[in-house]
């Protein structure tokens, strides 16, 4: 095949300098055919087809034109022998680009030819052929034909042609001898099968194929001695696979998650561990180690891929010469041996490990990832192994796998101890001898006793199944590790050591005079106890960190003393979970704050030889497995002296100081309802009962749930006189000072409201006092709280009418017409209120009837739900506005109840209505006596006055009735001059007694025709009493 | 018949697992691990079209070399896994999930055991033996 792709050409090109006008042309012709002549020699027979391409400097003149062009090319291909159709002109010229396009298509053209001619030529050889004899031919004609295609660019009969000779291949008998031979070619074409079935976007044909070839191939292992080499054929027809498929992806092929180059690396990587371990099996029994010559004699070259070297020239199935052909066999064995493994396997698996994360697959990338990082093991790549395998544990530990993480742990601690790096040994040792692991209980106790060696700053033993070079590399390091102290810090979280921590704040919340009681469980689930060396609590505040150390001084090794349970004593047998606890007084500055535990420390070892720092943060407990039960339960401290049982301890990490509870009598006295505007009284009442004097005592009182933003309707204050002030706070503090033991004191305060509504109040008081805790006195701040509910609501409702003289309510008021302005003052508070005064403001446009205003209900006293009534005769003067504001109504009030002497009077203002003034041209008014008689005369006269500047034509007639006669115009028509009288006399008669209506009289105007009667009709009154004559008086 | 029979919580930590052979039972932990991947992908792209009842027998997961794998998800989200020798032909999909059958009623029976804490590894002995005789079945 290098032979058809490097070594012998399709077309051989000649190019040469000749223009067709060259004066010595026939030299040029003849130095030409030599040319050619020495390239076809060099050819040796071979079919390659020769072109010759002139270079010329003119350009060309069209075909047939030049007659001696025609002439010479005739003569030249014949002196070179070659046909006309492959001789070519390149002028030299302006369009090269498109002469060497049209070139190279030509070339093209011309080595397609070549093979094509080559494929039929084996194609005619194969005739020739039979199948007994010459099966192996057979393979290989297809496989050329097939190539030739190839070459053609014509890949779908290669296709074909590779398909039939890997057909024949099957066909073929094996035998030991020739598998290797037939083993290589079949993976060849197979090769050469997908990746042309990738080319053709035909990916399942390509898998499919791939399967067919290792189903067939997957037993047929070979020679027993070298089946190593079947594990390395099986890895690298996998390998090429993954390749072939991963290059398709790159191509747009798109994979999924079941079928992804990442199995084909995987399995090769598989295949290749494999081979590693037959090599193993198999190569490492000879002692003597072939020399390098010997090797190079036995695997030199051989003519043909896969075969032998020291069989070669021979047909027959069985080997000739034994002892050739074991010398043969451990020549390469030898080989196999020298061959670093490690370095195959790793990069099969990393390609591995990339296409799985691509196709989110994150365990199996782990478990190639520990693969990777076993094979680094072996490498003896011991510092990548432990990095490697460090990364993964903590995904199998999360998943709860512990199978797979102890013996992943197990590889881990070997790469420790042999790196020496004791951080890691001591964490893998943890992990191994803790509950979950899954060794046995003999290793468990092994792996202990070097943890404790190592704690002791000795060195442990070394693991078992090791390889003694580098058991030897290790010892030197840990002699090293022997010479220095060591300490560090291991962080818990997110690993499953064998020492497990609960800590517990005994109370949710905790007053400032109380202790702190915090209790740390510790449970060990190693073989043997233990002891640590230190114990600590540290919180978020740090400055408690101090109260909460217990360090045991006796080493690590040392064996219980018998008295259990001393305090100080950190020896923790397996499985009795034991409780230590520390108590503490909290700071009086983190009153209110909250104290959570931030993190439980673990000492082991002494700080001169190897210490181990364990920290967990939080509380400790199952960071990785949640408890499944219920949330909360209630935390009880935990009894002394009986054993404790760890999984009812709970996990309570966190603990509110809250001040301490005070001793104070707080009581409010006060009258609700509070009334809308009114300044509100509220007495507090306080009793010292502490055991002790108490000082500086705050009062206040405020709105509850008050944020920032200050409440504008409601005003407390501590002082009556500031309600004249134009801003206050919701808000009030006042100072008292200091207050006995058992001493009484009460204080006002004032609360304004200006809306309805209900409102909390809390009335706080705030003081301190000395507390004596254990010989020590501390000052606590306390608080004592009283809420009070408030209610507010209105005092009184007003209602404010308009009405007519006849007190008839109206809408809108007439221009200059007198009207009256009605209030009523409905009390709806609960207490009595008091009226001080009520007042009047008028509008410009607006004045009284008659005198001054006065108030009509000054001094009243109001009950609930009495009415208190006002009425005030107003005339609007005319203007231009249609509706005018009347103005405001205020009334002075307070509520008057038995402490409300020294409360001030409060005014509350009310706006009037709002009133359209309407302008009548004309009044009509008439003087109607209180009563008439029957048959007794009744004048009457009837004044139309004229308001506007003009003469007013009016039309009058009075309606007749049965009620009364009279006498006077009954219908006339009459002028009235601008602001002139004109009067109406009539004389009435009634005839009848009581209640009587009076004959209408109609009025119109000529300029506003028709408008007028209703309005006047309105202004004139429209009964009358009138008297029965009487009994005649007896004389 | 079958190699491997895994049972795994809803929280992917394994319940359950048992092999034939027993040799290479760290290999076949592996094998079922991994597999969770393709379970987990199954499942949440069922998950999205919701109200759609889902098929409780996701078929083969993927095939390795020497070993199909097989998986099931219960309602509750419970994983049983069943690695089968790749070579054994006889194994039609209907036989795959009358097995699943039969392990999914093993583990409900199990599950009724007022004394079995769910999350607890399985330790029903009637489990086992049920699990037993899928393994060795002819």
């Amino acid at each position: 095949m290098h032979k058809h792709l490097q070594e012998v050409p399709a077309v051989v090109v000649v190019f040469f300098d000749l223009d067709w006008d060259e004066p010595l042309w026939k030299e040029r012709q003849m130095e030409c055919s030599t040319r050619v002549e020495i390239v076809r020699n060099s050819l040796q027979g071979r079919n390659t087809k020769i072109a010759v391409v002139l270079i010329q400097k003119n350009a060309p003149l069209p075909p047939g034109e030049d007659l001696m062009a025609a002439e010479r090319a005739v003569s030249l291909c014949s002196t070179c022998d070659i046909s006309a159709k492959s001789l070519y002109v390149l002028p030299h010229t302006d369009h090269l680009i498109g002469y060497t396009m049209r070139l190279e298509n030509a070339f093209y053209e011309q080595a397609q030819a070549y093979y094509h001619q080559e494929a039929r030529k084996v194609k005619s050889h194969k005739d020739f052929l039979n199948k007994t004899t010459h099966q192996l031919l057979f393979v290989r004609h297809q496989f050329k034909s097939a190539f030739f295609n190839e070459l053609k660019q014509d890949s779908n009969t290669a296709i074909k042609h590779y398909k039939q000779a890997y057909g024949y291949i099957l066909d073929l008998r094996m035998h030991d001898t020739n598998m290797l031979e037939i083993k290589t070619v079949a993976g060849f074409i197979n090769y050469k099968i997908c990746r042309l079935s990738f080319q053709h976007n035909a990916p399942l044909d390509a898998i499919a194929q791939f399967r067919k070839h290792i189903d067939f191939f997957k037993s047929k292992t070979g020679i027993p001695e070298l089946s190593f080499e079947h594990s390395a054929w099986m890895s690298k027809q996998f390998h090429v696979f993954g390749d072939l498929f991963d290059e398709a992806i790159k191509l747009g092929l798109t994979a999924i998650q079941t079928q992804h180059p990442g199995f084909y690396f995987q399995q090769a990587a598989n295949h290749a561990i494999f081979r590693k371990q037959l090599c193993q099996g198999l190569c490492m029994q000879p002692e003597e180690m072939k020399s390098a010559n010997e090797i190079e004699e036995f695997l030199g070259k051989t003519e043909f891929y896969g075969q032998r070297k020291w069989r070669q020239e021979q047909q027959s199935i069985e080997p000739s010469d034994l002892h050739k052909e074991r010398e043969g066999i451990l020549a390469l064995q030898t080989k196999e041996r020298q061959l670093d493994h490690s370095l195959l396997i790793i990069p099969l698996l990393s390609s591995a490990v990339t296409q799985f994360r691509k196709y989110k697959s994150p365990r199996m990338k782990r478990f190639l990832m520990v693969q990777m990082g076993e094979e680094y093991y072996h490498a003896k790549d011991h510092v990548k192994a432990l990095i490697l395998l460090n990364k993964v544990m903590w995904d199998y530990r999360a998943e709860r796998w512990w199978k797979l993480l102890t013996s992943i742990l197990g590889t881990s601690l070997k790469c420790a101890y042999l790196t020496a790096k004791v951080q890691e040994y001591v964490s893998n040792c943890m992990e191994l001898i803790g509950r979950y692991s899954q060794c046995s209980e003999n290793e468990k106790i092994r792996i202990q006793m070097n943890l404790v060696r190592v704690m002791s700053h000795t060195v442990p033993e070394a693991e078992p199944d090791l390889d003694q070079s580098c058991v030897e590399k290790a010892s030197a390091l840990w002699a090293e590790f022997r010479s220095h102290p060591t300490s560090f810090t291991l962080e818990m979280h997110g690993l499953i050591p064998f020492i497990e921590t609960k800590a517990c704040f005994v109370h949710e919340t905790v007053s400032a005079d109380n202790k702190i009681i915090v209790e740390v469980c510790l449970r060990v689930g190693c073989p043997f106890p233990v002891r640590l060396s230190k114990l600590l609590v540290l919180f978020t505040n740090q400055k408690y960190n101090p109260h909460c150390v217990l360090t045991d001084g006796r080493g690590i090794s040392a064996k219980s003393d018998g008295g259990v349970d001393s305090p100080s004593d950190l020896y923790l047998k397996p499985n009795e979970p034991r409780v230590f606890s520390f108590s503490f007084i909290p700071f009086s500055e983190d009153v209110g704050e909250q104290l959570e535990i931030s993190s439980l420390a673990v000492e082991m070892g002494n700080e001169s030889g190897c210490s181990a720092m364990l920290r967990w943060t939080g509380g400790g407990g199952e960071t990785i497995l949640q408890p499944v039960g219920p949330a909360k339960p209630i935390i009880r401290p935990t009894p002394s002296g009986q054993p404790v049982d760890w999984a009812a301890f709970i996990v309570n990490p966190v603990v509110k100081i809250i001040p301490r509870k005070a001793l104070l009598e707080v009581k409010v006295e006060h009258e609700p309802p509070c009334l809308l505007n009114e300044v509100y009284i509220l007495t507090i009442h306080v009793e010292n009962k502490e055991s002790a004097d108490i000082h500086n005592v705050k009062f206040s009182l405020g709105l509850q749930d008050l944020e920032e933003g200050q409440d504008a309707t409601t005003q407390v204050s501590a002082d009556v006189s500031s309600f004249e002030e134009a801003t206050l706070s919701s808000h009030c503090k006042t100072d008292v000072g200091s207050l006995k033991k058992g001493q009484k004191i009460s204080k006002c305060f004032y609360v304004k409201c200006l809306h309805v509504a209900s409102r909390v109040f809390v009335a706080q008081v705030n003081y301190d006092v000395g507390v004596r805790v254990d010989d020590q006195t501390l000052i606590c701040s306390c608080k004592a709280e009283e809420v009070i509910s408030l209610p507010t609501v209105r005092p009184f409702d007003v209602s404010i009418k308009l009405e007519s003289l006849k007190f008839e309510t109206i809408e809108a008021v007439h221009a200059d017409d007198p009207f009256l302005l009605t209030t009523d003052i409905v009390c709806s508070s609960p207490w009595p209120i008091e009226m001080k005064n009520s007042s009047l403001h008028l509008s410009e446009f607006i004045h009284t009837a008659g005198d001054k205003f006065e108030s009509q209900i000054a001094e009243v006293q109001l009950n609930k739900s009495d009415c208190g009534a006002e009425c005030i005769c107003l005339v609007a003067s005319s203007c231009v506005q249609p509706s005018v504001s009347l103005g405001t109504y205020t009334l002075e009030w307070k509520r008057k109840t038995a402490n409300s002497e020294s409360l001030p009077y409060v005014s509350t203002t009310l706006p009037l209505p709002t009133v359209n003034i309407e302008y009548i041209p004309i009044t009509v008014q008439v003087a109607l006596p209180a009563f008439g008689r029957v048959k007794t005369l009744l004048p009457l006269c009837y004044s139309v006055r004229n308001r506007t500047p003009y003469v007013q034509e009016v039309q009058i007639s009075m309606e007749s009735t049965d009620n009364f006669m009279f006498s006077g115009n009954k219908q006339t028509q009459f002028r009235v001059l601008p602001s002139q009288e004109y009067k109406l006399h009539y004389n009435f008669f009634p005839l009848v007694a009581g209640q009587v209506t009076l004959p209408r009289l109609h009025l119109d105007m000529m300029r506003y025709p028709s408008t007028m009667d209703e309005i006047i009709s309105k202004m004139l009154p429209t009964h009358i009493f009138i008297r029965p004559i009487g009994k005649i008086q007896p004389v | 018949m079958a190699a491997c029979v895994a049972v795994i919580a809803k929280e992917n930590y394994p319940l359950f697992i048992k092999t034939i052979p027993t040799e290479n039972e760290l290999k076949f932990y592996y094998t079922v691990h991994t597999s969770l991947d393709v379970v987990e992908e199954k499942i949440s792209s069922v998950g999205k079209n919701t109200n759609d009842l889902r098929e409780l027998y996701l078929g083969l997961l993927y095939p390795t070399e020497d070993y199909k794998v097989y998986g099931y998800v219960t309602n509750t989200r419970v994983k049983f896994v069943v690695v089968v020798d790749s070579t054994n032909a006889s194994l039609r999909d209907n036989e795959i999930r009358t097995m699943f059958k039969k392990l999914h009623n093993a583990y409900v029976d199990m599950l009724c055991n007022p004394f079995y804490k769910l999350g607890d590894n399985i330790t029903s002995k009637g489990f086992e033996n049920i699990v037993k005789g899928m393994l060795q079945q002819d």
